[in-house]
């Protein structure tokens, strides 16, 4: 049992919607014990860092996804893979999880802000969620801001006019800076192997 | 580097895809979600979902139409036609659409666009403007599916409504629309070059030639087509694999 995280921020039923389509059971709580029982957690979210940091913090679930985190397998989606960093800078600095080393900032890329739109992904060490993707099949991104990690975390990056972190983690950790449940058959092949590390 | 992006509109009326021949003649062809999904199938980037249910009683079969294909395309859902409200948008976001696109309303009240941008974010906010060029050169924003002149400058309004938080511009061409003989590209260019959000070119598509014209010879971001897919004259798959010949990329 899959659960979808619920803190307030973001459209929770697309991300639900794919994993129904994929016959992955889930559940969108906010219940601690919803996120200690689950066999995997996911962690969406659509707009700000701050905001959602506050959200999450008021939901008092902060403590407890940085200890559940570690011992299954999780995926951050959008804002909520740039939640697994240390430090967010955008509007003003702001504590991440700190499941992840680096930093949150804005895209420095000549090309239009925000990046939004299918963008090819460039591998760069094996990951369990890229099985049956191929190198260069384009997923779909919509932000303004950028993770900087460092190389042992990057999975996969894309090309615009930075280089964008596109799939990152360590361990029990993953995130997504593009979003899986708008990625046509790609995104729903990275869900689906998620879901097979939870069972 | 970011792929140009296919996209096919579909006419949705009273929760039936509809497709009229010189505005007369409507016919109901199909279902929405099984439409979408054919559409998906062949390499859509995005839908486009039209409303133009007529009658206010059914305003909400579009939300219902919205759901049942979240549940289903797994890829961007814009939907457009009779949004009103921040209210609309949130109907519309929560069942499933990734962007809502306003015309008409937003053009009788600017502040939509910018309330919408507020609580939703720019990114689902889609100015659609249907221009049309006057005997002066310029171009005017009409409304009413084309039929009223609003008097104010398309170019304009697009800039406008890009200050106010649009993340993206739905561009139609009224001159172009339904003529098949290739998309606006003075109307393109004028407006590309006073946004910096991303265009997406509308109306004129009649061939593969046309997309690949519209991506080299102006910074469009997309292109739509309605019934070019609809009679199934093109693939959008078709459409990909000659613009990759030219060597533009999008995702195949």
């Amino acid at each position: 049992m899959i659960t979808i995280i619920d803190y307030g921020a973001g459209n929770l039923f697309s991300v639900q919607n794919a994993l129904n389509y994929l016959g992955l059971e889930n559940r969108v709580s906010r219940d601690p014990a919803d996120i200690r029982s689950a066999s995997g957690l996911i962690l969406p979210g659509v707009g700000a860092f701050p905001d959602a940091m506050r959200m999450l913090n008021a939901a008092g679930l902060t403590a407890l996804i940085r200890e559940e985190a570690r011992r299954k397998p999780f995926l951050g989606i959008c804002l909520g893979m740039q939640l697994l960093f240390e430090t967010g800078y955008e509007f003003e600095e702001t504590a991440g999880l700190g499941l992840l080393p680096g930093t949150v900032e804005k895209i420095e890329t000549p090309f239009k802000i925000p990046h939004m739109g299918w963008n090819s992904l460039e591998f760069r060490r094996p990951c369990p969620l890229l099985e049956g993707v191929s190198e260069g099949e384009s997923v779909y991104f919509v932000h303004s801001f950028q993770a900087r990690t460092e190389p042992d975390c990057l999975y996969a990056v894309c090309d615009y006019g930075a280089e964008i972190p596109a799939l990152v983690g360590k361990g029990t950790v993953f995130g997504a800076q593009f979003h899986p449940e708008k990625s046509g058959e790609t995104g729903l092949t990275i869900l689906r192997n998620f879901g097979r590390l939870t069972t | 580097m970011l792929a140009k992006r296919i996209i096919p509109c579909l006419d949705v009326r009273d929760g039936k895809v509809v497709k009229g021949i010189n505005f007369v003649g409507i016919q109901e062809v199909g279902d929405p979600v099984e439409c979408a999904r054919a559409y998906m199938e062949q390499g859509a980037d995005e839908i486009v979902f039209l409303d133009i249910t007529a009658t206010s009683d059914n305003r909400d079969t579009i939300v219902d139409v919205v759901r049942e294909t979240a549940k289903q395309v797994f890829v961007p859902l814009t939907v457009g036609g009779g949004i009103r409200s921040v209210a609309d948008f949130s109907k519309l976001l929560r069942a499933g659409a990734d962007k809502v696109s306003v015309n008409s309303s937003a053009l009788k009240n600017p502040q939509l666009i910018a309330e919408a941008a507020d609580k939703f974010g720019s990114q689902c906010v889609v100015a659609a403007i249907d221009a049309k060029r006057m005997a002066d050169g310029t171009w005017h924003a009409f409304v009413a599916g084309g039929r009223t002149d609003t008097g104010v400058d398309a170019v304009e309004w697009a800039a406008k409504a890009c200050a106010l938080g649009a993340g993206e511009i739905l561009l139609t061409s009224m001159d172009a629309d339904g003529t098949k003989q290739g998309f606006d590209l003075d109307l393109l260019n004028a407006v590309i070059s006073r946004v910096s959000v991303p265009v997406i070119a509308s109306g004129g598509c009649g061939s593969l030639a046309h997309f690949s014209e519209v991506f080299e010879k102006t910074g469009a971001d997309a292109a739509l087509a309605a019934s070019l897919f609809h009679y199934k004259e093109l693939t959008v798959g078709q459409v990909k694999e000659h613009l990759r010949s030219r060597g533009i990329p999008v995702r195949l």
